[in-house]
């Protein structure tokens, strides 16, 4: 093994780091708030001679992800980046990535959606397109960033799943934050991860075929089976290749991992950055005797449902802090979760806070008091209001 | 005739209306270019009558993927064919509809030519939204009647003129521009050959009537597309570099035919009054005298 | 006819539409009076279904696939084609 190099990076830089050593042929990306160093560093690796590939500067976010279709569908390794309004405008074409079954790397800078504009992070831009098909990871760090990286190509590639899969880092508070990574050398990642070997066919006129062909009823519903299929799979392909990743490079990812979760009554579910801070508060409430834990989504498609029904029917409450709201309902992750118990006779009582909207901060203090919030509900027995807004202003509100 | 040509590479079978333009178009364009051809294509006609599961009848490499991004799509094969060293000898085709060229793709094709990808980008206009039913679009001209810009009481039809597309395309400075004619094969074939040849970007710009959108029998596509040209509805000419100022017409009428045979053969203008074809005229004439045709009969 | 499903609706059976007879479409059938044809393949240039074959000395029709849209016969500079109404 290689050593692996100590970088002090941006979030973005991290990413891109980790694309780099995937070796993508074609990187077709357009610039937007947080995610812009992504396509900027990939520019330079390879106006450096660093990374033998080519970009391509497209005039929206909606060919970026179209272009990387045709290049992916052309049998290149494809890697792109974006966030907010550019993932939303690639809406339409994340759907079709994954119809055609098209393994594309993205790195998302997690920010919110307007209106009002916001270029800050919350999660409700890859929230907003998780029926796409694409499987979503969430980093808590600028190592995690970097990893899940490679960690993505090698199990979208993988034939039993080959699906697009997104890499989500928080705006600004990964994206632009330094931290200190662990790089892998070239040649490990080369044997982690072999070069792009599409399973049926590519566009090729020594061997032609149609992409994209139009599919009448007979036929609809069984290519959706066998792609959400290729969804489930990945789930047991994910677990493979952390663990092979984590005997080659020595950092451990699970679906779901956990922090002081085996005697917690009440234990916070969280996804991306705010994790970090949620695993301070539990130790400053464990000083105080609070038996809280952690438990931190990485994987949130394919829904890790029977990891998390392990770990948390444990708990007597789950208190599931979302960055993302569905008007009308509640946090997305809550309501699945909801449906992961809904059949099991021994389940924790579930309540849903919403809080770090467009970049608001999630302090020690937030979580302090989502504990308390969740302790009534622990003492109750019941949950009165599943749903609840947390670290709002008052100052403003009318 | 060479060997190549007499390559159906546009298969019998495909669910085009009897009579349709587009079938023509793609099938000489095809002859052209060969088998050694990757194609993209929209959403629209073009698809829905050529991909149907589990048929298909493209015999070459073809990829749809949505409406509006034929262009973007085209873009990352031809870059990846170039980055896995597969580009020599092989031609990038990306088809568009006039809607998925003139409206909901045009950003995309704007982008694929100003960054100067190795693309022949042909659209075959049929002047309205077709697949969904005849509605009205920035390629539809002045006059017709379409189910979105229906004639009536306070209504000519379509209110607004066919927007420029190969000169707006030309505009782009890109190394070649035509307008083609489904009526006129040789002149076709020869401007498919020049684009494929071009390096860089290419805009075609092919005319093909719809019988079922433009209301006229199946039986006279050719005929009422030959007509457009020869009463100067459509100009056949190439703009090579983006010199728009210096166009080569490439057909000349010897002498031009009153737009009054050409409109009176459709149904879509069959509510035109004498005066509504007199501003028409007058309008197509102005157009002539621009490009130095010869003067109406 | 119904098929196993590929991955991806990626569709490998290039030229396969022509497994589907689109001759039925027909109401009015080409017919071509080869003493009268002079091979000029205008009809063939234009046809959009790829339903006429050249052969020696004038042209033939390949019934699958002809819908009988009436482009050749209005086409041919020597009027060798006419439509016939189809006899079903």
């Amino acid at each position: 093994m290689g050593e692996q190099i100590s970088m002090t990076v941006k979030g973005n830089m991290a990413t891109a780091l980790g694309a780099k050593l995937c070796r993508p042929n074609v990187v077709p990306a357009y610039p937007i708030t947080p995610s812009t160093l992504f396509p900027e560093k990939m520019s330079e690796f390879i106006a450096d001679g660093e990374l033998d590939a080519s970009m391509i500067n497209v005039e929206s976010e909606h060919s970026a992800m179209s272009a990387c279709i045709g290049a992916s569908a052309t049998g290149a390794r494809v890697v792109t980046a974006s966030a907010s309004q550019g993932v939303a405008l690639m809406h339409e074409m994340l759907f079709i990535a994954a119809g055609m079954r098209l393994p594309i790397v993205m790195a998302v800078g997690n920010r919110a959606l307007s209106a009002p504009i916001n270029i800050w992070c919350d999660h409700q831009d890859t929230i907003a397109s998780r029926d796409s098909g694409c499987l979503q990871f969430y980093a808590e760090n600028n190592q995690e960033g970097l990893d899940l990286m490679i960690n993505a190509f090698r199990i979208g590639e993988d034939h039993r799943v080959l699906l697009p899969v997104m890499v989500g880092i928080d705006a600004f508070v990964l994206t632009h934050t330094m931290e200190a990574v662990k790089v892998p050398a070239q040649e490990d990642v080369d044997d982690f991860l072999p070069p792009y070997k599409p399973k049926y066919g590519i566009l090729d006129h020594r061997e032609p075929a149609t992409f994209g062909s139009f599919a009448p009823p007979e036929y609809y519903q069984e290519f959706k089976y066998e792609q959400t299929k290729a969804m489930e799979k990945s789930s047991e392909v994910i677990d493979e290749v952390f663990a092979d990743y984590a005997e080659r490079f020595g950092r451990e990812y699970c679906k779901v991992s956990t922090f002081q979760c085996e005697d917690a009554d009440i234990i916070l579910l969280t996804m991306g950055s705010m994790s970090g801070t949620a695993r301070e508060a539990i130790r400053k409430m464990r000083g105080d005797g609070k038996k809280v834990g952690l438990a931190k989504l990485t994987v949130y498609r394919p829904f890790p449902e029977a990891e998390l029904r392990e770990i948390l029917s444990k708990a007597k409450a789950v208190a599931v802090v979302e960055r993302n709201i569905s008007p009308g309902s509640t946090g997305a992750i809550y309501a699945e979760l909801a449906g992961a118990f809904i059949n099991q006779k021994k389940k924790p009582l579930l309540k849903n806070f919403i809080t770090g909207l467009g970049g608001r901060d999630i302090l020690v203090e937030t979580f302090r008091e989502i504990y308390e919030k969740t302790l009534e509900v622990v003492k109750a027995g019941e949950v009165k209001e599943p749903m609840e807004w947390v670290a709002m202003n008052e100052e403003v509100m009318r | 005739m060479t060997e190549k040509e007499e390559l159906e590479l546009f298969a019998s079978g495909h669910r085009a209306c009897a009579g349709c333009g587009e079938g023509t178009a793609v099938r000489q364009i095809l002859k052209v270019a060969g088998p050694n051809t990757i194609a993209t294509i929209c959403t629209g006609c073009l698809e829905v009558v050529s991909t149907g599961y589990p048929e298909t009848a493209w015999e070459i490499p073809l990829i749809h993927a949505a409406f509006e991004n034929s262009a973007a799509v085209a873009a990352g094969v031809e870059v990846a064919l170039k980055e896995l060293g597969r580009k020599e000898g092989v031609n990038v085709i990306a088809f568009g509809g006039d809607g998925g060229t003139f409206d909901i793709g045009f950003q995309a094709l704007s982008g694929m030519l100003e960054r100067g990808h190795d693309i022949t980008y042909i659209c075959i206009d049929n002047e309205a939204y077709m697949n969904t039913g005849i509605q009205r679009c920035s390629s539809t001209p002045y006059g017709a009647s379409t189910t979105t810009s229906p004639t009536g009481k306070y209504s000519i039809g379509e209110s607004r003129p066919k927007k420029p597309i190969a000169a707006i395309c030309a505009a782009h400075g890109i190394p070649y521009t035509a307008t083609a004619n489904i009526a006129y094969i040789n002149d076709l074939k020869k401007k498919v050959k020049k684009a494929l040849e071009t390096e860089g970007p290419a805009f075609l710009h092919v005319f093909a009537p719809c019988p079922t959108g433009w209301r006229h029998g199946s039986d006279d596509t050719i005929e009422i597309a030959r007509l457009a040209v020869e009463t100067g509805v459509f100009v056949l000419y190439e703009i090579i570099d983006g010199d728009i100022c210096n166009l080569n017409v490439t057909v000349k009428p010897k002498k031009r035919k009153p737009v009054e045979d050409y409109l009176k053969r459709q149904r879509r203008f069959g509510h035109l009054t004498k005066e509504d074809i007199a501003k028409i005229q007058q309008e197509v004439d102005e157009k002539c005298d621009r490009y130095g045709l010869p003067k109406r009969e | 006819m119904t098929v196993k499903i590929t991955l991806g609706a990626i569709n490998k059976e290039h030229g396969s539409s022509r497994k589907y007879k689109t001759g039925g479409w027909r109401t009015v059938c080409p017919v071509v009076d080869l003493e009268k044809c002079i091979s000029c393949y205008r009809c063939y240039d234009y046809c959009p279904d790829a339903a006429i074959k050249k052969i020696e000395n004038g042209i033939e029709y390949d019934l699958d696939y002809c819908k009988g849209c009436g482009i050749c016969s209005k086409e041919c500079p020597v009027k060798a084609i006419v439509m016939v109404k189809e006899e079903k």
